[in-house]
């Protein structure tokens, strides 16, 4: 496991996007290469995405050759509603680079049938080649995607009742009511995010140390979902000071002194 | 140009569009003359655009909407209150003309007329959609003949009337009702109440102007019906802090509720002081239509001029019945009014586009497909500079009229 740590949210956000336009170029993706990316979404990757905009705009940056999958959307929520993750997808990330709409793909949920949705995606990944990066946040509660506490860490794509917690913490996008929040999603699960080639997950804010510490400090918990990841061969966190308030300063020290090599990964290419 | 393509996607790129009164970074999607939800097409038809069109910067606005084209006489050089010009092509050179104006649709506006010239020039000017041979007409205004006779304007008293009969004496008038869209009549003449009500339920807009009404017959005359008010200030009795007359129903809290009143404004720096126009913009900004009020003498260079029966004096930017006062209409272009009316009132450019835009939508009835770029509307929009000079004109998502050759350049599919 690699942990960077950087000052602010601002730098975790361009760090992330220079990780992933490195990866997606050394990859040299082209028409009988893609190169497939798992997307979050949220607060904690917009970051992110305003940058990899930025890399785009200033012709840095090509998702021609890049499939998408994303993580997880409402039950029952319409595709155009603006709290839908296909309007955040759209209006903060697709509509301003050149991805194919053919190859980015978002669980529908308001699908007949939610099951077949949800295995039809898990095809859809394998017949993709499998996911190179999955990017990722998490919860207060360590959850990733709607993985939430006591999830299995086996799990695959499927319909998930959501926690109350999550429920309440969503409740401000839809006008402070909770009755309005959908309490259903469809999420890929813990196992769908292992199978990636590599696992990147972003954490920022002091109220998200305690999950940082819970994640990669103690043992792998299926209350703390995102500690499964302990267990991937290739998997990278990325946060600010604030998250690194729970750890124990040696976890902070070691790392740290890692940051000039850690560095170097996000790098223009040679 | 091909941007009308039959089922081909354009994506208008690099453009600060005007949209829910802000302007901003967007794209603006279009097939088949219709704005569309890229958000839809993206996750629902999972295609990209055929076409993208690099606006390089520009404003992206909707296309300005006309109410009052007229005058005795009407711009470039031809008065749709007289038959002959009309008759010989005259409607086409006007439709064409406002193109590089930046106007998409308009009402030709008929002056005080005798009523045998109503029945031939009405059917002359039936509504048609625009296209690249000019700006489309939604309804023809009517200004007059039921107006005061004290503030005819530049009208000829001669054929001023009354409608002492009510609606029948206005159908006898125009003969055919079919192709109005508006009709500006003085509220203080007898009947109006039936008159107004007659014409609103057969979805005629009443303006009210050319009046010597106080401002408790304005707002009867609202309260008819009446939403709309003929070129502000112009031809009625001017504000009194006693009574305020017509101008009064810009803040009238007698008018039925959830009501706006709008009004036109000849915003040439001529007809209308600067100062009065800030004061009707504060007090109601979302009513303000602008209008060009525009003549026949449009584009001509100072002199004397022979229209009709009438001597007209171009000078100084002014139009005057030779050897008066006496204004008769504008010679001002509708660009040419929102960028004096944006330097004025320091509005912005977003009030001053909606104004040409937005509001006289409203006036009509029309907005829900014309004078914004709403998704569903219809794709008549303008490219500007940022201190809004006109670069191109599209209407039904075709390239209608640009300024130079280099106003947009185009990548297809693949390239």
């Amino acid at each position: 496991m690699k942990l960077v740590i950087l000052d602010k949210y601002k730098d975790v956000s361009e760090w992330a996007a220079r990780y992933v336009r490195r990866r997606i170029i050394d990859f040299k993706p082209g028409p009988e290469r893609y190169f497939t990316l798992g997307l979050p979404t949220g607060s904690t990757p917009l970051g992110m995405y305003q940058e990899l905009i930025k890399l785009h705009k200033a012709d840095k940056l090509s998702f021609k050759y890049v499939i998408t999958f994303n993580m997880d959307e409402y039950v029952g929520l319409e595709r155009d509603h603006p709290e839908s993750y296909h309007s955040f997808m759209w209006n903060n990330f697709f509509k301003h680079i050149d991805i194919d709409p053919k190859n980015a793909h978002i669980l529908d949920g308001t699908a007949a049938n939610l099951v077949a949705e949800c295995n039809e995606f898990e095809r859809l990944i394998k017949e993709a080649g499998g996911i190179e990066l999955f990017i990722g946040g998490i919860g207060p509660d360590g959850h990733i995607a709607f993985n939430e506490p006591g999830s299995s860490l086996v799990s695959r794509t499927r319909v998930k009742t959501l926690a109350q917690d999550t429920i309440e913490a969503n409740a401000r996008f839809f006008g402070g009511d909770v009755t309005k929040v959908p309490n259903e999603a469809l999420t890929v699960g813990v196992g769908t995010v292992m199978d990636a080639n590599e696992v990147m997950i972003l954490i920022t804010g002091a109220h998200k140390s305690f999950a940082l510490h819970k994640a990669i400090e103690e043992g792998i918990n299926h209350m703390w979902t995102v500690s499964a990841f302990q267990q991937h061969p290739h998997t990278i966190f990325i946060c600010d000071e604030d998250a690194t308030l729970e750890l124990r300063v040696k976890t902070v020290k070691y790392f740290k002194s890692l940051m000039r090599v850690h560095n170097k990964l996000a790098d223009d290419p040679e | 140009m091909f941007t009308n393509a039959k089922g081909k996607l354009f994506q208008y790129r690099n453009c600060q569009i005007l949209r829910d009164h802000e302007i901003f970074t967007e794209d603006l999607w279009v097939r088949d003359g219709i704005i569309l939800n890229p958000e839809k097409i993206f996750f629902d038809e999972r295609i990209s655009a055929d076409y993208q069109i690099n606006c390089k910067n520009s404003i992206l606005a909707p296309g300005f909407i006309e109410t009052q084209i007229n005058g005795k006489y009407c711009a470039f050089g031809v008065d749709f209150s007289q038959e002959e010009l009309v008759k010989n092509g005259g409607v086409d050179k006007v439709r064409k003309g406002l193109l590089e104006h930046g106007v998409t649709s308009f009402c030709p506006t008929v002056i005080t007329s005798p009523p045998h010239v109503y029945k031939q020039i009405l059917p002359l000017l039936k509504k048609r959609k625009g296209c690249n041979g000019g700006a489309g007409i939604v309804g023809i205004h009517v200004e007059g003949p039921f107006i005061s006779e004290e503030k005819k304007g530049a009208h000829l008293k001669e054929f001023v009337e009354k409608f002492d009969n009510g609606i029948k004496d206005v159908i006898d008038m125009y003969g055919d009702l079919e192709n109005i869209a508006i009709i500006t009549l003085a509220p203080e003449l007898k009947q109006s109440k039936q008159v107004i009500e007659d014409c609103v339920e057969r979805g005629i807009i009443v303006s009210v102007g050319h009046s010597v009404a106080n401002l408790v017959t304005g707002e009867e005359a609202v309260s008819n019906g009446a939403t709309y008010i003929t070129h502000l200030f112009n031809a009625m009795l001017p504000f009194h802090h006693r009574d305020p007359h017509l101008v009064g129903l810009l803040t009238s809290n007698r008018l039925p509720p959830n009501s706006q009143i709008f009004y036109g404004m000849i915003a040439d720096g001529i007809h209308t002081h600067p100062a009065a126009l800030r004061i009707a913009q504060r007090v109601n900004p979302k009513g303000i239509v602008l209008v060009t009020d525009a003549i026949q003498a449009t584009g001509l260079p100072e002199g004397c001029y022979k229209f009709g029966t009438q001597q007209i004096e171009i000078k100084n930017n002014k139009a005057t019945i030779a050897g008066t006062d006496t204004l008769c209409g504008s010679i001002a272009s509708m660009d040419s009014c929102v960028r004096h009316f944006s330097k004025s009132t320091e509005c912005g450019n977003v009030e001053a586009l909606e104004a040409a835009s937005f509001h006289p939508a409203q006036v009509l009835k029309i907005s829900d497909r014309k004078g914004t770029l709403d998704f569903g509307s219809d794709a008549d929009f303008i490219l500007l500079t940022e201190d809004l000079h006109v670069k191109a004109t599209f209407i039904a998502g075709e390239l209608v009229w640009q300024k130079s050759g280099d106003v947009v350049s185009v990548i297809s599919k693949g390239s």
